[in-house]
């Protein structure tokens, strides 16, 4: 009896050590605003990505007419999203040469199909609301989210026209907007928002139909476990 | 009309026989069910922890059945291997559903296939006449243990490729032979297009045969001495002098048939749950950074086995390296999971179950439980999780430090077993099964 206890006690310690590991992670990250069933913030978001980061990341995994499912017609994706003569059967690919690609900017662009599930939504929330003007790099910007520690990173600031400039205080890592964009900075965090959204959908088109499927199978087989458990009592009634 | 459905029947009846008998005459078919199912009499007094092992039979036909559909959209191709994943996860019609079914199922086949084996730890199943199972289930462990490993290369992520890097180059500690293994294994300098490639023939074919044939001599062995209990009586001591029928024994069909299916409909939900709304489990059963493609340049900061590898791995990195070879860890890792094959000559108590031992066993058997889950915490975190002790200490890794204490008790647990098991009070052991 006193052995279960210890070990009721010892278990009960593991199941916490989990949340102590957690606790000491690098960078601190913004809350993304997700919300796969939004479909307006999905297609807003998929503007987005297709008019800014298409052109140097690919989304190999994803065809263009699967957006049909978050609410576009055939035509509205072909006359708002096809840009290079695609057809929109095709994956959302890119003209870029990697090697090309690698001497401008260092490092190839990476394939963004399952980048939120790779990094996680409020990685990338946080990290394209985080660039800030470093005049020390090369590419004239600086990003503490893509490496906490030195604050480097390849990719420019391709939404500044939007966000506007950003500063960083080294002592209190804080930013702060020094430049206005053509957006609020609550606009900014909406389109950020939409775009992250957009990109968690993408890396996991499926997920909606799972959750959804998911209800109904439980519900088969919580059905199933009462019929299965009154037929093992009904079996087992002369069993003592 | 009744009188004419009741011939329809009988004929029908009739004809089922006269099949049974063609059938009978030139295949054991009728005697085998007889010998595995309505004549193979089982304990009555089974509990919850007799479910694993037929919910591990389950597991294993949908890991089969899932591979195959997989096998059909999936190539084997460093360059194609991550997209064709993708390809199943987004264009193969209900692809999604497969793969995580299979992705789920393999670290679903641990959890039952531990507590499988926790089963026959504490009832003493593996004692006389049983250590063929046991060994047979420990090939099998083995065997799962490979399949594991060669099956996470395949998705070809930065985590099934330095996994799989770290791995083969534990070979290389192997004196004298080591490199020349390692590079044998992979068939390449590194692992490549030609490790994937072999990886997944031992994945699809090599291992799953073996599995299948290690179930099959496991069953058989099984049937031939009779299934133990939660009493660890033999049931065959007690027999009905007329019929030869064990008293406490029940045929196997229909009673566990039907009470297995209700293990496999609350194993059913579990496993739903699982697939349709946490598929990652939190990084657990798919880790983040593997859904970043292979990268032999680039190497993650952190490299964790997935949870079912992580109390050996744990035990890899505890043991500290001697004359600069890395052997003697491999060596204990090698010897924390071949160590459950020598369960059935280490236990000397005169009783099977722990419900007739002393506390002394249970305070060790808790003690390897809490070490065997501290150990494969610790596997899955980077060792300076908890951070550094003071100089006193050398400045070591606290969580080292951690995982060397309880890699002793881990090891203790066995080895001491003789000398505990002897010393430890037990009870009288009952004549007959108890409820």
């Amino acid at each position: 009896m006193k052995t279960t206890n210890i070990m009721k006690k010892a278990l009960l310690v593991l199941a916490f050590i989990p949340l102590m590991a957690f606790a000491n992670e690098g960078a601190h990250l913004d809350k993304a605003p997700i919300d796969v069933s939004n479909h307006e913030s999905l297609q807003r978001g998929a503007r987005t990505f297709v008019n800014y980061c298409l052109n140097c990341h690919s989304a190999n995994y994803m065809r263009y007419n699967r957006l049909m499912e978050i609410g576009l017609t055939e035509n509205q994706i072909k006359d708002n999203l096809l840009f290079a003569g695609e057809k929109v059967g095709d994956q959302m690919k890119v003209a870029i040469n990697k090697a090309d690609a690698k001497k401008w900017f260092g490092v190839a662009p990476p394939d963004l199909s399952v980048e939120v599930r790779a990094r996680g939504a409020d990685w990338v929330y946080s990290y394209m609301r985080g660039f800030y003007r470093d005049s020390a790099s090369s590419t004239g910007w600086g990003n503490c989210v893509f490496d906490p520690n030195t604050c480097k990173v390849a990719m420019p600031h391709v939404l500044y026209e939007l966000q506007g400039e950003q500063e960083m205080n080294h002592e209190t890592h804080q930013l702060t907007l020094t430049k206005p964009g053509r957006m609020s900075v609550a606009e900014y965090d909406g389109l950020v928002g939409d775009l992250t959204n957009y990109l968690a959908y993408m890396s996991e088109p499926a997920k909606q139909q799972r959750n959804h499927l998911g209800w109904f199978v439980l519900l088969f087989l919580g059905v199933l476990l009462v019929v299965t458990y009154k037929l093992k009592k009904a079996y087992w009634k002369d069993i003592h | 009309m009744t009188n004419k459905t009741e011939t329809k029947q009988t004929k029908f009846a009739d004809a089922l026989n006269c099949g049974l008998n063609w059938v009978d005459e030139r295949f054991p078919l009728t005697s085998n069910v007889k010998a595995h199912l309505t004549e193979y009499y089982a304990p009555k007094n089974f509990n919850f922890w007799y479910f694993f092992g037929s919910l591990a039979m389950l597991v294993l036909v949908l890991q089969i059945v899932t591979g195959i559909f997989l096998t059909m959209h999936y190539k084997p191709d460093a360059d194609l291997a991550f997209g064709s994943v993708e390809y199943i996860m987004r264009d193969v019609p209900w692809g999604w559903l497969i793969r995580y079914m299979h992705s789920t199922g393999a670290s679903m086949f641990f959890v039952v296939v531990y507590l499988h084996m926790f089963r026959g730890i504490i009832y003493g199943s593996y004692r006389d006449p049983r250590e063929l199972i046991w060994l047979f289930g420990v090939a099998i462990f083995l065997c799962l243990m490979g399949e594991a490993f060669f099956g996470y290369l395949l998705p070809w992520g930065q985590m099934s490729y330095w996994g799989a890097q770290v791995i083969v180059n534990l070979f290389s500690a192997i004196p004298f032979v080591g490199p020349d293994v390692s590079e044998w294994l992979r068939g390449d300098y590194l692992v490549s297009d030609a490790t994937l490639n072999r990886f997944f023939a031992f994945h699809v074919i090599a291992l799953p045969l073996v599995l299948l044939g290690l179930v099959v001599a496991h069953l058989i062995a099984l049937h031939e001495v009779g299934s133990n209990n939660p009493d660890g009586v033999e049931i065959k001591k007690n027999k009905d002098k007329k019929t030869g029928i064990p008293l406490d024994g029940i045929p196997f069909h229909p009673y566990y048939t039907v009470k297995d299916l209700v293990g496999v409909a609350v194993f059913l939900i579990v496993f739903s749950a699982i697939i349709f709304f946490a598929p990652e489990m939190g990084g657990y059963f798919l880790e983040a950074n593997n859904f970043v493609p292979a990268n032999p340049m680039v190497t993650p900061a952190h490299i964790a086995p997935v949870w079912y590898f992580t109390p050996y791995y744990s035990i890899l990195r505890a043991v500290p390296p001697i004359f600069n070879s890395q052997f003697p860890g491999v060596a204990a890792m090698g010897l924390s999971v071949m160590a459950f094959a020598f369960l059935p000559w280490l236990d000397k108590s005169p009783v099977k179950s722990i419900r007739y031992r002393g506390a002394l066993y249970k305070k060790w058997l808790a003690a390897f439980v809490v070490s065997f889950l501290i150990l494969g915490y610790l596997g899955t975190v980077p060792s300076n999780v908890w951070g550094q002790f003071g100089p006193w200490l050398g400045g070591a890794d606290r969580a080292t430090v951690v995982a060397r204490i309880f890699m002793v008790i881990y090891f203790a647990f066995f080895a001491l077993m003789p000398w505990y098991t002897k010393k430890d009070k037990t009870t009288p052991v009952p004549e007959r099964v108890t409820g």
